[in-house]
């Protein structure tokens, strides 16, 4: 590579020039940041001012730019010099725009900007152009696990789309369950009578698309590899074993019906007649459209009841804690198999609270129209009585003891997510037996669901042979900002297995999994990370002489991108890394970088701003903030022009989970007064866009206490707070509590050291 | 009168919700609730009702018809219309309220004494006779309805409105000997004879 040559770039528009000495600027990007080439400009990303920047990158060898200008969030395409290593200094929202235009205000301002400016220059001088990834996979075929609608859907989309499918369904048939079904919920207008299930029409699209290799009575034995590059054993019934390759995995192995013999207080398994929905789907495809036969003794059915959230909903032991979300619209559509036959069954529906998504409100009140009756109690009971049953139950308008009886009772019970191995017990007994200080928290949430589990995938990675489960066993990855997603990078999934659906929600899902997983292969061919930093390419490497084999990185990543070499090295795998910097933050002896984003590049900004003295009575407070959503907020506090306190020194990171704590104690070293970290929420409901960062960040930062304590510093000088997008009040109001709370605990006595 | 309560009661056994459906005005609507209790919320009297509108249709449904009919909840209702604009369901609530009360009234097991029953029986008897409502007449029926004391007592209350009214001319004080009715009121009976006739044929209910 040709020799390294920085130029700085700062602008004067947008009223920087009015509100800030850029000569001043200049003068310390050239004497203090070392920088060759500085140029200021009126209007930097105006046209004249990118073709500036643009014939230095050409003709004057410039390799490192510093535009010093508005937020690195801001103007990307027109400084979107991809052949340089690229610095930004926020002046605008980070400084200007927070800052009172007063003439008190304008000398704290103007150190703002200076340390910005030295930050920026620190920054440049440790990073590089990212390596293209040497180990960048080519197949762009994708592997859809499960046979369902969900699973068919996902390799009609894909398959459509161009790309190779591999489809492997367990049993001898496609379908799964809606194969199963009479008839299903409509998903048309006027929403107002039960319809063809369409399997039939699905299985016959997946015969056609040309694209699409079905293996019926199959399963896989081994997955390993990495997006773009996975190689699959899918072994059949036979015995017979082939290993294909594929570029990424959707798994839409679907959910297994919640076992009724656990409610034996709703009559399962004391008469026949108590059955469950799935049940009732074989009566009604036996009767064809006339009258239903209980199971007893084939007496037509002329009353029937149906029990929702069997099961489900309720924190009683054995029972489903959550929605299964499709069964008050399939009974309501179950309802309507025995009226239409016969108006003058007797069909009541008890419910708690009858939740009917999509169109379901239409179908609702066309059941009602038919005559069926709705009744909000809670079950309590259901016996058989003279050749009956009774179902007892508390009227919750009357809020009564009443009971109804029936010939046939059906009651609707849940979904059990069929997720494979639960890989977290493991995991979390490693770090028990001597993996260290981790995050994984000690206590096992006891599931009280069990059902049999065999492992869907076989994954050879170290961290485990499934997915992770998330909540209640689902596997997936944050279901409303980022759905499909998995903690396993080039792996999706959709349908049931990710969380409760019903058959026209699985068929979206199975659409925006079929999206993601052509995204990661066409990412993953070109060595790019796949979602959040989608196209970045940057990967970590680690010194290995460096390395003390604590395993801190490989556990801690969130995304199983990190194996073990014969030696017991850590083995990154760049394809399946998502560039959190996680490993970077964990490792205690900091021998795992990016080109672009290392301790150094953080620690030298740090490092890099003009101390003051004790005396000077202005403190310097570091903020660490997420670049995912708390530097957004302090962007967009900006924009509505709150401000906040000019000692802050801000300097985003690629998520908390990649601070490492040497930034944190070398700050209060070096005198820094308060230290603030920014990053998403944590816990089960996260929303830390890699997963487990914030939360691995939390665990460090609590250990950090035992250091400050050596130092003799309050705790209270190093803060963590949990920071949403849309904190856009709260941030600004945060960093000036803090600022107040540091004048009231006095400075940091380590200045001037 | 309580035969045919007890003929109705053999008709429909305890299909209530039936019953309702082919007797009471806007009946057919009442399988439409959705018990979201916007209604109930929505009533002004909601809070002095034994059952509010959304119970009332929950108790129809769960078959308890005495309660239901002998209840003084409907004869509450003032027709102030809340219910009807905001329930999502679409209910002619306020119609039902009064066809329930009209069909309990029929089958004479509406409660005896409510007030609201009883104005609604002087009202009608008081239009039918002539085909135009006489004012004076209806007013002291009503002030009288508990008895002379009473009567008297509202009469001296309400006397400067009455003075005013009829010194604007929108009583008369004559009406009681000079009330003028329809051309001829003979035939309003015959016409509404029959219009009882027909509904009754239509409810089976044998007169
Ligand atoms: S922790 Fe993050 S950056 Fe490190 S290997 Fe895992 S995914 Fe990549
Ligand atoms: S790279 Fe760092 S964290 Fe990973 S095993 Fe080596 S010393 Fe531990
Ligand atoms: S507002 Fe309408 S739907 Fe809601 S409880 Fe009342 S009648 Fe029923
Ligand atoms: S119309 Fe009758 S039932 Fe409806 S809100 Fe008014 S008083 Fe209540």
């Amino acid at each position: 590579m040709s020799e390294k040559k920085t130029a700085v770039y700062v602008c004067r528009g947008c009223g920087i020039g009015n509100r800030l000495d850029t000569d001043q600027l200049a003068k310390i990007a050239e004497s203090e940041g070392k920088c060759s080439l500085v140029r200021q400009h009126d209007f930097l990303c105006n046209a004249d001012g990118v073709s500036t920047i643009r014939n230095d990158i050409d003709g004057e060898g410039v390799t490192h730019v510093v535009i010093a200008a508005c937020s690195r969030r801001a103007k990307t395409d027109a400084f979107g010099f991809d052949d340089v290593a690229l610095g930004r200094a926020n002046l605008r929202e980070g400084i200007i725009w927070v800052r009172p235009d007063t003439e008190e205000a304008r000398e704290t301002t103007q150190e703002m900007a200076d340390d910005f400016l030295r930050m920026a220059c620190a920054e440049i001088q440790y990073i590089k152009q990212p390596d293209t990834n040497q180990n960048a996979g080519t197949n762009k075929n994708i592997l859809v696990v499960g046979g369902g609608v969900s699973g068919m859907t996902a390799a009609i989309e894909a398959s459509k789309a161009g790309y190779g499918i591999l489809l492997v369904e367990k049993t001898g048939q496609l379908g799964g369950w809606a194969a199963k079904l009479h008839k299903r919920v409509p998903d048309r207008e006027p929403f107002a009578d039960p319809v063809d299930a369409g399997v039939s029409d699905l299985v016959k699209s997946v015969e056609y698309e040309k694209n699409i290799n079905v293996f019926l009575n199959s399963s896989i034995t081994r997955t390993s590899g990495a997006p773009g590059q996975f190689s699959v054993d899918i072994s059949a019934e036979s015995g017979e074993t082939v290993t294909e390759n594929v570029g990424s995995i959707i798994q839409a192995s679907g959910f297994s019906g919640y076992d009724a013999n656990q409610l034996p207080e709703l009559g399962y398994g004391k008469s026949p007649d108590v059955i469950d929905q799935a049940e009732l789907e074989q009566l009604a495809i036996q009767a064809a459209d006339g009258p239903i036969k209980r199971p007893s003794d084939g007496k037509e059915v002329e009353s029937v009841v149906f029990v929702q959230c069997a099961g489900q909903r309720s924190d009683e032991p054995g029972h489903l804690p959550y929605c299964s979300g499709h069964c008050c619209n399939t009974s309501i559509k179950q309802a309507m198999y025995f009226k239409d036959a016969n108006p003058n069954v007797d069909t009541v529906v008890i419910f708690d609270d009858l939740r009917t998504p999509g169109n379901g409100e239409d179908f609702y009140r066309s059941a009602q129209r038919k005559g069926v009756i709705f009744t909000k109690g809670k079950p309590q009971q259901v016996s058989p009585v003279d050749g009956q049953l009774e179902v007892k139950f508390h009227d919750m308008i009357l809020n009564d003891e009443a009971a109804a009886t029936a010939d046939l009772v059906v009651l609707a019970t849940g979904q059990i997510p069929n997720s494979g191995v639960d890989i977290e017990p493991a995991a979390m007994q490693e770090v028990e037996d001597g993996g260290g200080e981790s995050a994984a928290q000690a206590e096992t949430e006891t599931r009280e669901v069990q059902i049999p589990v065999e492992s869907i995938l076989n994954l050879t990675y170290r961290q485990g042979v499934d997915l992770p489960h998330l909540r209640h066993g689902f596997s997936d990855s944050h279901f409303i900002c980022f759905p499909y997603e998995t903690q396993r990078s080039g792996i999706y999934t959709c349908g049931p297995v990710r969380r409760p659906m019903d058959i026209a929600q699985t068929m979206e899902d199975a659409t925006g999994a079929a999206l993601k997983s052509i995204q990661a292969v066409e990412n993953a061919v070109l060595g790019r990370a796949a979602h959040p930093r989608s196209g970045d390419l940057s990967f970590p490497s680690f010194r290995r002489e460096g390395c003390t084999q604590c395993k801190r990185c490989t556990v801690e990543c969130p995304f199983g991108a990190i194996d073990e070499d014969e030696q017991r090295y850590p083995l990154f795998n760049e394809s399946r890394c998502r560039r959190c910097g996680t490993c970077m933050g964990a490792c205690p002896v900091r021998v795992i970088s990016f080109d672009n984003y290392s301790v150094d590049t953080v620690g030298q900004q740090i490092k890099s701003v003009n101390m003051p003295d004790e005396f000077d009575e202005k403190p310097r407070i570091l903020i660490l903030a997420c670049e995912n959503d708390a530097y957004p907020a302090l962007d967009m506090a900006a924009q509505q022009g709150l401000e906040y306190s000019a000692f802050v020194r801000i300097v985003p990171v690629r998520c908390l989970g990649s601070v490492n704590t040497i930034w944190v104690t070398d700050a209060l070293n070096s005198g820094y007064d308060g230290v603030m970290l920014m990053g998403c929420k944590k816990g089960d409901d996260y929303q830390c866009h890699f997963v487990k960062g914030s939360e691995l960040a939390h665990y460090r930062m609590s250990k950090i206490d035992d250091t400050l304590q050596q130092l003799q510093l309050e705790p209270e000088r190093v803060e963590i707070y949990e920071v949403e997008i849309t904190d856009i009040q709260r941030v600004p109001a945060l960093i000036n509590e803090y600022a107040a709370k540091i004048d009231e605990i006095g400075m940091n006595p380590f200045k001037g050291f | 009168m309580s035969d045919v309560n007890t003929a109705m009661v053999q008709k429909y056994r305890n299909d209530f919700l039936k019953e309702v459906e082919e007797n009471v005005e806007e009946g057919h609507w009442v399988k439409m609730c959705m018990q979201c209790g916007v209604c109930s919320g929505s009533c002004p009297f909601g809070p002095h009702w034994d059952h509010p509108p959304q119970e009332i249709f929950m108790m129809i449904r769960a078959g308890k018809r005495d309660e239901v009919l002998t209840t003084e909840s409907m004869w509450m209702c003032t027709s102030c219309y809340n219910c009807i604009v905001r329930c999502p369901r679409e209910l002619p609530i306020t119609h039902i309220m009064h066809g329930l009360a009209n069909y309990a009234h029929r089958l004479g097991i509406a409660p005896k004494m409510n007030p609201t029953r009883r104005f609604a029986g002087i009202f009608w008897n008081n239009i039918a006779k002539t085909g135009r409502v006489n004012e004076l007449a209806l007013s002291l029926k009503l002030y009288f309805m508990d008895g002379f004391m009473s009567g008297i007592k509202k009469g001296l209350a309400m006397m400067s409105v009455g003075i005013g009214m009829i010194k604007t001319k929108r009583l008369n004080p004559f009406a009681l000997i000079s009330h003028k009715g329809v051309k001829n009121p003979k035939e309003l009976h015959v016409l509404l004879k029959k219009a009882r006739e027909i509904e009754d044929r239509r409810k089976g209910i044998a007169s």
